[in-house]
């Protein structure tokens, strides 16, 4: 969930009240927001530096609060402010205009066929005569910046350049060149670099070198150049110094460039919704052209509206009340949709502006309705749905099976599923390729390198890190273990496994192999060949030659006994000699 | 059900102070389920627990320790004298007249107090110097210095050979500050020693030899410390008992009985025996018996509520899922940052699953790419082989998924109520509240006509069963759910609100394409089987519950686990 701190003094001027925090907490609450920390500049640092760097930061009063990760038009303090003033019913929802420019001249972004490779889609807006203040200016540079950590996917999908319209001049080129061809002077650089000199400079760049990686292995990089040659930006990378937007900075070409073009519009429709406010026009976007390679052209932002259409009869029977249709629609328009009763009296028609592009189903009108009446409104009733409840064969033999092995004197265990190839193979005596196990891809530690194909070792080194429990230790584990299984849809299927091993200064197999007959007594398997069990001496890497046998029952192996191997004893860090019993329980089901 | 940020959140940032404002909260009292905190002694295993422990290999039954010789001869010759004089005795006095060690007066003292008010024992202590082993051999030999003195012939040693001599290092060097003996480094063949004077008081000896008559007092204080650093002497703390006659004098004990045995009830004879008082105040022999792992008693509770509700078991039996039922089936979009390697375990082997109900997988395909079912669709390019990918389950509600598209192919519909408690495995960095892997607990009803008042209903019936009632519900966002909400519930102790889960309406963009009717809406809820019982057993550091690191004592002594109380 995207996080977004806002000044608090400058929010409540705008929302054109204060609050006490607990009522601002409650606001958020019952707007789907999270009032998440109230700090300041300073005390972050402090956090997180220590007091000394904290001295002299500011100590203005910040909010940081929690804003659900699919609503982008909540993303800057502008946004917040809308959304929370149309929900108090303080203001009406500003309608976003897109005008042609008064001279007619309007900036086109062309897009050649070199971009196809790398990064194809491209999309474009001018801010006209906007007024940009200190906090303005912060809270566009922020704006676009908490964009990119979500819905542009860490500028993977969209990335967005902003310009001073009035450094540059059109029509622009959205091209891609080898990148010792690309050479220009980048944001907040002296000089001159190659795009191949800015990527090694970049790797250092503690913001930067984490987008590098999105263009580094194209043999072309994308770029944007106006008429004269000069470079707007190499997305998704930076930007050009040249054209850099400053507090004086009136006009904002803003372009976006992605592998995603629904959301490079979503993107384009965000920024200038929130930031048109401070246009001389409040509200209105002066379009520009898009030209694509084939030669067809649209224009952006698109700042579509659309219309739906949902019986209040829906949204009643969806949420679990009864409101008459007008109610329902003046709920949806504090929501930020504006909504009228049309028709027969039971329709509502709903508008989804162009900052709502979360809307995409009646649902999510139907979850607005119900935020705006309050969920903690909504009579709370019992669904009628009569069902028989049924337990899992598989659990309820586990159950069962718990209770009675405690009550043998061993003590349950919880492992973990995930585990080292070396616990699994070579501390066992094994080769990792006999195991059947399933390998994970990217693992940070050796801790997970494959599921587990046995619950010994998890068992063995429960005991290691409690050696200094009073002996005998008794332990088992009733778990599910992780074989590769190619007739499975996914290639791999859980078995669930028993396992219970015996620590002491004896190795008391007599032990292990007494809770084997218990076991089997419990399941009502009777001592004997055919339908019973029976143990026969085996081999096992795991084990001690001449002490380890295989359990048979019901005319199939279902697993091993026997006394540990000395080796294996001490590879995982152990002194006494141990005995184990594993053996499958899906037989007995 | 539990969505990957905001899991994480939560403990980060509420958990934090939830654990550290945990005590404090308790001795209030009166809290609930998370408000209980367990008795102190299984949150700090030590010593002593291992030392109960062993009482269960003894087999001494410890509320009969003490009184077992109070009819002892000693405890009857201590009586005797207790008789004969005014006052009372000193122990360490007692044990010399007896000639027998204190040790064994200060048993029969200890027996008798056991009694009752037979004797009145004040325990003392006094501080008396003794000699260490090096002076008792120096009050007789001598000092070293002395020693190194009386060992030089008149025509010197070498020094080397004076060195070798037993006393022949610490004497040397004191000797020499003494100015006892003097060297002749120049003389042929290596330095030697010779007396410097004609005789010496061994001052030392002098000394030992008054604190061995008992006059230690006679040395001043600077005296004895100086004997003290040089480990001659050292002073010792006694502790006696001064002994006297109690309310209840007698010095006529009787024999007790300890224990009734069979001879004495066949006999009757139990009937004029005097049995020994039994101490109260001891603790008992503890059962031997295996236990259970509390997480998983807390998950037989979980079950049993789900049961008690009417709620069919899902199987979970796969860890390993594929990201069409992980993530695509849920109409979570194939760029979610879910999706990313950093957020879940994808497989090398298997790395693709293979066989996938293929007109399903188109319903999806469009319904993502395109939209359909009254929905706009995420309008991207749906790729199968980004479904196709392996993973290690992030949540159990893939199995849901699995489940539900299983309810649709049953045709005509009937309503369903599932759940499922399993585990779940995630990529994250491992903190005091991370693990890899955790339980993710689920409930699912699939019905015509269920509204977000229904799922606020049973959240209600669940959470009350947990012993949870105040409840509050915010909106939420979770990808395949709409209408979401987090559940908080007021947290006495801490005086604010705490989610305890997450919920949601299934998005019909999942419920349509698996060909649930239209009208059916399937309400969820989830939250993880971890928290609550690391809140219920007071356990700060997760790896103490979960995983090899446990704290088997921890799991001997927990309580059984009853939520709602």
């Amino acid at each position: 969930m995207p996080t977004v701190s806002v000044k608090r003094d400058l929010l409540f001027r705008a929302l054109g009240r204060t609050y006490t925090d607990e009522e601002f907490d409650e606001l958020c609450f019952e707007f789907g927001l999270e009032l998440d920390e109230i700090t300041s500049e300073k005390e972050i640092i402090s956090k997180e530096q220590g007091d000394e760097k904290a001295e002299g930061a500011s100590d203005v009063i910040l909010y940081k609060i929690d804003v659900p990760a699919n609503r982008y038009d909540l993303l800057c303090l502008e946004g917040l402010v809308r959304g929370l003033q149309v929900f108090k019913e303080r203001i009406k929802a500003p309608r976003y205009k897109r005008i042609k420019p008064n001279n007619g001249q309007i900036q086109r972004l062309i897009i050649t066929e070199e971009t196809v490779q790398v990064r194809p889609y491209a999309v474009a807006a001018v801010l006209r005569n906007i007024k940009f203040s200190k906090a303005r200016y912060d809270s566009f540079i922020e704006l676009q910046e908490k964009l990119h950590q979500n819905i542009c996917r860490k500028r993977a999908l969209v990335a967005i350049g902003t310009h001073d319209l009035d450094t540059i001049s059109g029509p622009f080129t959205y091209t891609a060149r080898t990148p010792s061809d690309i050479k220009f002077k980048a944001l907040n650089q002296t000089k001159e670099h190659t795009a191949c000199e800015l990527m090694d400079l970049y790797k250092t760049d503690n913001h930067l070198k984490h987008f590098l990686h999105i263009i580094e292995n194209k043999p072309l990089y994308p770029v944007i150049y106006d008429s004269n040659g000069v470079v707007l930006s190499m997305p998704p990378i930076i930007n050009g110094d040249h054209s850099k937007i400053t507090l004086k900075t009136r006009n904002v070409f803003i372009e976006c460039t992605g592998t995603d073009l629904t959301k490079a519009k979503i993107v384009l429709d965000v920024i200038v919704t929130m930031f048109s406010e401070y246009c001389e026009k409040q509200f209105t976007v002066e379009a520009a052209e898009v030209i694509y390679p084939n030669g067809k052209s649209y224009l952006y932002p698109e700042l579509a509206y659309r219309k739906e259409m949902v019986k209040a009869d829906l949204i009643n029977k969806q949420i679990g009340i009864s409101e008459t249709p007008a109610s329902l629609a003046k709920l949806l328009t504090r929501m930020y949709l504006k909504s009228e009763v049309i028709g027969d009296g039971n329709q509502i028609e709903i508008e989804i502006p162009p900052t709502r592009a979360d809307i995409i189903h009646a649902c999510d009108i139907v979850e607005d309705a119900a935020i705006a009446y309050g969920y903690n409104n909504i009579q709370m009733t019992i669904p009628k749905t009569y069902t028989i409840a049924n337990q899992l064969p598989l659990n309820k033999l586990t159950e069962l099976l718990r209770h009675d092995l405690a009550a043998a004197g061993f003590t349950e265990t919880l492992t973990f599923a995930l585990c080292s190839q070396e616990d699994i193979a070579d501390k066992l005596g094994m080769d990792i390729s006999a195991t059947k196990a399933v390998h994970i891809a990217n693992p940070k530690t050796a801790e997970f390198q494959v599921a587990r194909t046995t619950l010994l070792p998890g068992l063995l080194k429960t005991i290691a890190a409690n050696r200094k429990m009073p002996l005998p230790l008794k332990l088992f584990e009733i778990s599910d273990i992780v074989l590769k299984d190619s007739s499975k849809d996914v290639g791999a299927r859980n078995h669930r496994h028993l396992c219970a091993v015996y620590y002491n200064k004896n190795p008391g197999f007599e032990v292990i192999h007494g809770l084997l007959d218990r076991i089997m007594q419990l399941l009502d398997v009777p001592f004997g060949e055919d339908k019973g069990y029976v143990i026969k001496a085996a081999e096992g890497s795991a084990f001690f030659p001449g002490r380890c046998a295989e359990v048979f029952a019901k005319g199939q192996s279902v697993g091993k006994l026997g006394v540990l191997h000395p080796d294996v004893i001490t590879k995982f860090e152990l002194t006494m000699p141990c005995s184990a019993l594993e053996i499958n329980v899906e037989p007995f089901l | 059900m539990i969505p990957h940020f905001s899991y994480k959140e939560i403990w980060e940032q509420k958990a934090k102070h939830f654990f550290q404002d945990h005590t404090e909260s308790n001795r209030g009292g009166g809290s609930k389920w998370w408000g209980f905190v367990p008795h102190s002694r299984w949150r700090i295993p030590g010593p002593r627990f291992s030392g109960l422990r062993s009482f269960r290999f003894r087999h001494v039954p410890s509320h009969l320790h003490g009184a077992d010789m109070a009819d002892g001869p000693v405890a009857q010759l201590l009586l005797q004298r207790l008789a004969s004089c005014d006052g009372g005795l000193d122990s360490l006095e007692l044990s010399s007249a007896l000639g027998l060690e204190h040790q064994v007066v200060v048993g029969a003292v200890k027996s008798l107090q056991a009694l009752g008010e037979v004797i009145e024992a004040e325990l003392r202590s006094t501080q008396r110097w003794e000699l260490t082993p090096e002076g008792q051999e120096t009050a007789q030999d001598g000092s070293h210095e002395a020693r190194v003195f009386h060992s030089l012939p008149p025509e010197g040693l070498v020094q080397s050979e004076l060195m070798r001599l037993p006393s022949g290092k610490v004497g040397f060097s004191k000797a020499m500050s003494n100015k006892w003996i003097r060297i002749d480094k120049n003389a042929p063949g290596g330095p030697r020693v010779f007396r410097a004077v004609d005789n010496v008081e061994d001052l030392v000896q002098a000394k030992l030899q008054l604190v061995q008559d008992g006059e230690a007092e006679r040395l001043s204080e600077k005296e004895r410390n100086e004997l003290k650093k040089r480990k001659l002497l050292s002073e010792v703390t006694l502790k006696t008992y001064w002994v006297s006659k109690g309310s209840a004098f007698s010095t006529s004990i009787s024999k007790q009985e300890a224990e009734l045995s069979p001879e004495m009830i066949s006999s009757g004879s139990w009937r004029d025996v005097k049995f020994k008082a039994y101490n109260f105040s001891s603790k008992g022999v503890l059962p031997e018996g295996g236990h259970l792992h509390p997480l998983m008693k807390v998950r037989t509770q979980f079950r049993q509520i789900f049961l008690e509700m009417g709620f069919t078991e899902m199987p979970t039996d796969n860890f390993i899922e594929s990201s069409f039922w992980n993530f695509d089936a849920l109409f979570q979009p194939q760029q979610h940052p879910a999706r990313d390697q950093h957020d879940t375990f994808f497989l090398k082997d298997p790395a693709e699953a293979l066989d996938f109900p293929m007109d399903y997988v188109e319903r999806v395909k469009r319904t993502h790419s395109r939209g359909g079912y009254g929905s706009q669709g995420y309008k991207y390019d749906w790729k199968l082989e980004e479904a196709q990918k392996n993973l290690l389950r992030t949540h159990t509600t893939a199995a849901s998924a699995r489940a539900l598209y299983r309810l649709a192919q049953q045709k005509p519909f009937s309503p369903a109520k599932y759940f499922s408690i399993d585990r779940v495995f995630r990529n994250e960095t491992l903190d005091a509240t991370h693990l890899a892997e955790f339980h993710q607990i689920e409930g699912v009803v699939a019905d015509y006509d269920l509204t977000l008042g229904h799922l606020m209903g049973i959240l209600k019936e669940f959470f009350t069963k947990l012993g949870i009632t105040h409840l509050r519900f915010k909106p939420a966002y979770n990808p395949y759910t709409e209408p979401s909400m987090e559940v908080f519930s007021y947290h006495q102790g801490l005086k604010k609100w705490v989610e305890v889960g997450n919920s949601g309406v299934f998005r019909p963009e999942m419920l349509l394409p698996m060909g649930l009717p239209e009208g059916v809406s399937v309400i969820a809820w989830g939250l993880s089987l971890e928290r609550p019982t690391m809140i219920k057993y007071g356990i700060n550091n997760i790896r103490e519950l979960v995983g090899h690191k446990v704290n088997l004592q921890m799991v001997y002594d927990s309580p059984l686990c009853r939520l709602d109380t």
